[in-house]
């Protein structure tokens, strides 16, 4: 999968469960989900459902824990469905 | 673990706790009641010289027997009187449908919907004594055990 699209693909993910717009219209690889979208705790695991559901694939509680940025997902995402 | 254990763990006490005991216990839900006595303290404001139960409460006492005492239910292999979980609610949604009065029973039954990553979705229903539907919605929480010293215990994992 392009990168583009794998980004606009979280991007609509996480969009329900943000707090701060300007961050979000903003996102980039760079983006954290919690530092600058500010999405709480709960939302996360939200975000993490949904990326399973969406691309198929089962995320470990080690990789949760990894998964603190757009850049950090999209590692994850994409070794799981090249896999 | 039994009713009675579960209980002991709970962080509540009066006047905001609200389960009395817990009459089906599973990996997949929780079944449990409370009486609302004359004297709690809502009463006497909610409403003036007509008290009824808040629906603030109603989804307290649901949250509380639906989701936190399941909660500690999943997670009584890590739980013990020195490292009891942090709590918090993280959504609600209710829908109520028939009002709760002083001294009236309910019954609250919780059906787990997912239990991953430390955050707990129910599917909860309450019913009165005559067992007519009271109030119903999904209810999330997060459930974290304080990390203990060992950091083998703490991939023992509560998928």
């Amino acid at each position: 999968m392009k990168k583009e699209e794998l980004i606009t693909k979280l991007k609509s993910i996480v969009k329900p469960y943000i707090q701060d717009e300007e961050a979000f219209n903003n996102l980039s690889e760079h983006t954290t989900f919690v530092g600058d979208l500010k999405i709480n705790s709960a939302n996360l695991v939200d975000v993490i459902l949904d990326v399973e559901d969406e691309f198929d694939i089962r995320i470990e509680n080690d990789e949760m824990e990894r998964m603190l940025s757009v850049k950090a997902a999209m590692d994850i995402v994409s070794s799981k469905i090249s896999a | 673990m039994t009713s009675k254990n579960i209980l002991a763990l709970l962080p509540y006490e009066k006047p905001f706790l609200f389960v009395e005991d817990l009459t089906v216990i599973s990996e997949e839900g929780i079944t449990g009641n409370y009486t609302f006595k004359e004297t709690e303290y809502f009463y006497k404001g909610h409403f003036k010289d007509h008290p009824v139960t808040p629906g603030v409460i109603l989804t307290e006492c649901m949250a509380q027997i639906g989701v936190v005492c399941l909660g500690i239910y999943l997670m009584k292999d890590e739980i013990s009187e020195i490292l009891q979980p942090q709590i918090a609610m993280t959504s609600s949604q209710v829908d109520f449908f028939l009002p709760v009065f002083p001294r009236e029973k309910v019954r609250v039954v919780s059906e787990k919907e997912v239990f991953r990553f430390n955050k707990l979705k129910c599917k909860l229903k309450m019913f009165n004594e005559k067992n007519e539907l009271v109030c119903r919605g999904v209810i999330s929480g997060m459930l974290r055990i304080p990390a203990p010293a060992s950091s083998t215990d703490r991939k023992a994992g509560n998928l």
